[in-house]
């Protein structure tokens, strides 16, 4: 049964995949491959789609593979699917975590983790300006051209009102808007 | 603050939905650029969590399956109202994800070739690495003021960008360093 398959497939994929993010293209591309669901061309369109939209990334792609599949209620197998997992083993988590969080073993832990996640996000700062500046890759023209001027601005303008500690949700709207301006401006 | 116990407030379940909903919605491109969305919405408007729990839940997410959002949606859900506030909180961050994605699973190819949409999201990725930098701001200085701490964001850091290694080795041998650390600096100190 379609409904089933899709539902079992991306549990796995949801209790597999750690790290978020794109950590867990490969399984997916596995699993969406071997059952015939996507090709992976079409899984590639569909990471830049995902982009677009709001949300995880594991969401995205298995409510989208669902949908394909086996329509709506085939994306509601999918999504319940891929959650399933993260949403059990929190849980868990979260009544020990009150239990055990005086505990030497995991403030510990918590101490070594937290740095951890500092430098984590360091990286992903690396990573996502790379994508934001160089989507083409570092290349000696792109300095100059009006694309990356106006991500350049975009970005500082952003930065400010974040460190003004402007409600984050007005940042990512403005920016949008800003994209959009600068676009037609300058027929990128 | 008394966290030993989830508190049980009903009253707050559809707060708890709607606020995750509108997180749900306004994340893009992973979830670190949400964390400045959490601390706005879940620690200085609804003081369900303060600024150094956040960084709990962030090591927490991150050392579990599946999508930070999605983690820690569940976490600060069960720390407000148990089990329904889990599934409230995780129910409202998916479903933005969800219905967009149905909406536009159909005219897929036009909403992705669209001009407007492609340079709106040239700007939302700048945008996006600017909450980022905030996230980065806001946990750095949360983080235990310590030369091994300070060491262990190096760490962390040169071995997600330039050794491509896996997260959850990353995150054991920081556990770990911590954890030696501290029994340590307990031992010393009695």
């Amino acid at each position: 049964m379609i409904y089933l398959e899709l539902f079992l497939t991306f549990l796995k994929i949801g209790a597999f995949t750690f790290g978020g993010g794109y950590a867990m293209l490969p399984l997916i591309q596995d699993e969406v491959e071997s059952h015939g669901w996507l090709s992976a061309t079409e899984l590639v369109d569909f990471i830049a789609v995902s982009e677009s939209t709001p949300g995880p990334f594991a969401v995205n792609i298995s409510t989208f593979v669902g949908m394909r599949t086996a329509g709506i209620f085939g994306a509601f197998c999918s999504t319940f699917g891929v959650v399933l997992p993260s949403f059990l083993i929190i849980l868990i988590v979260a009544r020990c975590y009150e239990k055990f969080r005086e505990s030497r073993v995991v403030k510990g832990c918590m101490s070594g983790l937290k740095p951890a996640v500092v430098g984590l996000i360091a990286a992903a700062v690396v990573t996502t300006g790379q994508t934001v500046f160089f989507p083409l890759g570092i290349s000696a023209g792109v300095f100059t051209s009006p694309a990356f001027m106006c991500s350049v601005v975009i970005f500082l303008a952003m930065l400010g009102l974040a460190i003004k500690k402007l409600h984050p949700i007005l940042i990512i709207v403005i920016s949008a808007v800003l994209g959009i301006a600068a676009g037609y401006a300058f027929q990128m | 603050m008394d966290n030993k116990k989830p508190r049980q407030e009903r009253s707050q379940l559809m707060p708890l939905f709607l606020t995750f909903f509108k997180i749900g919605a306004f994340t893009f491109g992973g979830g670190y650029a949400m964390l400045p969305l959490i601390q706005r919405e879940a620690a200085a408007k609804h003081k369900w969590i303060n600024d150094d729990e956040i960084m709990e839940i962030a090591a927490i997410a991150e050392s579990t399956p599946g999508p930070i959002a999605v983690n820690t949606a569940t976490f600060v859900g069960y720390r407000i109202c148990g089990a329904a506030g889990a599934v409230m909180a995780t129910l409202g961050v998916v479903l933005p994800s969800f219905l967009v994605i149905i909406a536009v699973s159909s005219v897929l190819e036009i909403f992705s070739g669209a001009r407007v949409v492609k340079y709106a999201f040239n700007g939302i990725r700048a945008g996006v690495l600017a909450l980022i930098i905030r996230a980065l701001y806001g946990m750095f200085k949360q983080c235990p003021k310590h030369v091994v701490s300070y060491v262990l964001v190096g760490v962390a850091f040169a071995g997600a960008v330039f050794l491509d290694t896996s997260v959850l080795l990353i995150l054991a041998l920081c556990a770990l360093v911590g954890l030696l650390m501290f029994l340590r600096r307990e031992r010393s100190g009695k």
